[in-house]
């Protein structure tokens, strides 16, 4: 069966932190700005508690892709919890991509409270980006998938 | 061999160590096993050889637990992990008698019968040569073609950690040392097509026997990840594509940083999957992006993972390289 890439409706996973990035899609909301109902927000209590497993289980449960939003570095609500996240996500990415999952799947974006507007582009972005990927089969379950 | 079978006898009859943990003769003349000594008697069966691979620093994390010193027999490459495990708190320092053993190699055997060679009964080093008797009489292959994966890249015969040094006439020396990041590159250099379909072909052998988590020095969680009942795959051949990607890529991630390249989790797999190009990836990359480290060099240093500059590089490069 052929999926049409205009009926093909995206899953979207977003791990969000509570102190900034979540607060962002907040005033995303409020501030009446639009991004995509393909996004699934998780509200993390910060970066840093996003295990690689988490993305990798996302995937595997359906998603097609995984955007995480943390503070900006530097801003981070327990001073260095975004910096351990960088490292980790860029090995974590490189090994993705080594093993030939398509690159644009996964993204990290620094978020802040105040950046309603640059959380509504980065999620219009990154919906538009995973449309043109397409669906996720590298790293899916069949059984999770029906 | 005799010299340190005599130094072992020693230690262990003046009581200044409990037990010896070396490697004991096998059924095959190529299979010896880990094993302890716990006096001077069972030495007899004793051996050290080129088919000594196994890495000893794990059976220290249970002997750290006894009563009395241990007196364990490391190799060069053995040490990193030592040293690794001393940093992470899983091994006692001060229950271990550490005897380097100077190393020439190890041999695999499948190297050895892919080479046409089977049915072996003994097996000697001759020169440069290997010696191999078979069921079908004597059969000769160079030494170097028969060397393990990890010996080819060996980091050194250089024991970063040890109470006293055993040197041991050792008959042949590889010098011809490649650059163990060959063929991390040749797959980088691939399309992202190419490396799906490579990796799809090495990871769909793997039969999810555990060997290479069990064998693995830095894989020393007490309690495991793949035993818990909320992972779907614990303890069982994988179903699917899927769950053979998450296997390998959490398992590799949760020695990045920490492993020290020591070649025992593609030594163990009984699939042939060449695990040390996922490790090696890691290495690579951590290398390049976090400046050189090499885990187990010493037992301070801070791991790449758990420590950060400010201007580390963003998730994206991953994109802009390529
Ligand atoms: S890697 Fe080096 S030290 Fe380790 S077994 Fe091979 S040759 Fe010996
Ligand atoms: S040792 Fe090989 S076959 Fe066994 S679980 Fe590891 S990769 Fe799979
Ligand atoms: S992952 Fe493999 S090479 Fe690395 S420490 Fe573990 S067994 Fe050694």
């Amino acid at each position: 069966m052929q999926i049409d890439n205009k009926e093909f409706k995206p899953n979207i996973v977003a791990f969000c932190c509570n102190w900034c990035s979540y607060a962002g899609a907040d005033l995303a909301g409020t501030s009446r700005l639009s991004y995509p109902a393909d996004v699934k927000i998780i509200k993390v209590p910060c970066s840093c508690r996003v295990n690689p497993m988490f993305i990798l289980r996302a995937f595997e449960k359906g998603a097609d892709g995984v955007i995480l939003c943390g503070c900006h570095p530097g801003d981070c609500h327990y001073s260095t919890g975004n910096y351990y996240t960088r490292r980790r996500m860029t090995l974590l990415f490189s090994m993705l991509n080594y093993l030939g999952i398509e690159n644009g799947r996964t993204r990290v974006e620094w978020v802040s409270a105040a950046e309603g507007v640059k959380f509504s582009t980065v999620m219009n972005e990154f919906v538009e980006k995973i449309h043109s990927l397409g669906e996720n089969v590298r790293l899916g379950d069949l059984r999770c998938k029906r | 061999m005799q010299k340190i079978i005599e130094r072992a006898k020693e230690l262990l009859s003046k009581g200044e160590v409990a037990r010896v943990l070396g490697w004991k003769k096998g059924d095959l003349a190529y299979n010896p096993e880990p094993a302890f000594f716990n006096c001077t008697d069972e030495l007899t069966s004793f051996t050290y050889n080129g088919f000594c691979g196994a890495n000893l620093s794990k059976y220290m994390i249970e002997a750290s637990k006894l009563d009395g010193k241990t007196l364990v027999f490391l190799k060069p490459c053995d040490t990193y992990s030592f040293n690794q495990l001393i940093k992470e708190h899983r091994v006692d320092r001060e229950k271990a008698y550490i005897i380097g053993v100077s190393c020439s190699g190890n041999y695999s055997v499948e190297k050895i019968n892919k080479a046409g060679i089977k049915g072996i009964e003994s097996i000697e080093i001759d020169g440069e040569n290997l010696k191999v008797q078979t069921i079908y009489g004597q059969k000769t292959m160079a030494a170097k073609d028969a060397l393990m994966e990890r010996c080819t890249v060996c980091k050194g015969k250089e024991h970063k950690i040890f109470d006293e040094l055993i040197e041991i006439n050792t008959a042949y020396q590889n010098e011809d040392v490649t650059s163990r990041f060959d063929m991390v590159e040749k797959l980088e250099a691939m399309t992202s097509e190419e490396r799906f379909i490579f990796w799809q072909n090495e990871l769909s052998k793997c039969i999810r026997c555990n060997a290479c988590r069990n064998a693995c020095p830095a894989c020393s969680c007490r309690k495991c990840v793949f035993d818990s009942n909320n992972f779907d795959s614990a303890q069982k051949a994988n179903v699917d594509s899927f769950e053979e990607k998450m296997f390998h890529i959490i398992r590799a991630f949760h020695v990045a940083g920490r492993c020290t390249d020591c070649g025992e989790c593609s030594r163990v797999c009984p699939q042939g999957i060449p695990l040390h190009l996922l490790n090696r990836k890691f290495i690579k990359d951590i290398n390049e992006f976090y400046g050189e480290f090499q885990a187990g060099e010493d037992a301070q240093s801070k791991g790449p993972l758990t420590s950060f500059t400010l201007e580390d590089v963003e998730p994206s490069i991953v994109g802009e390289r390529k």
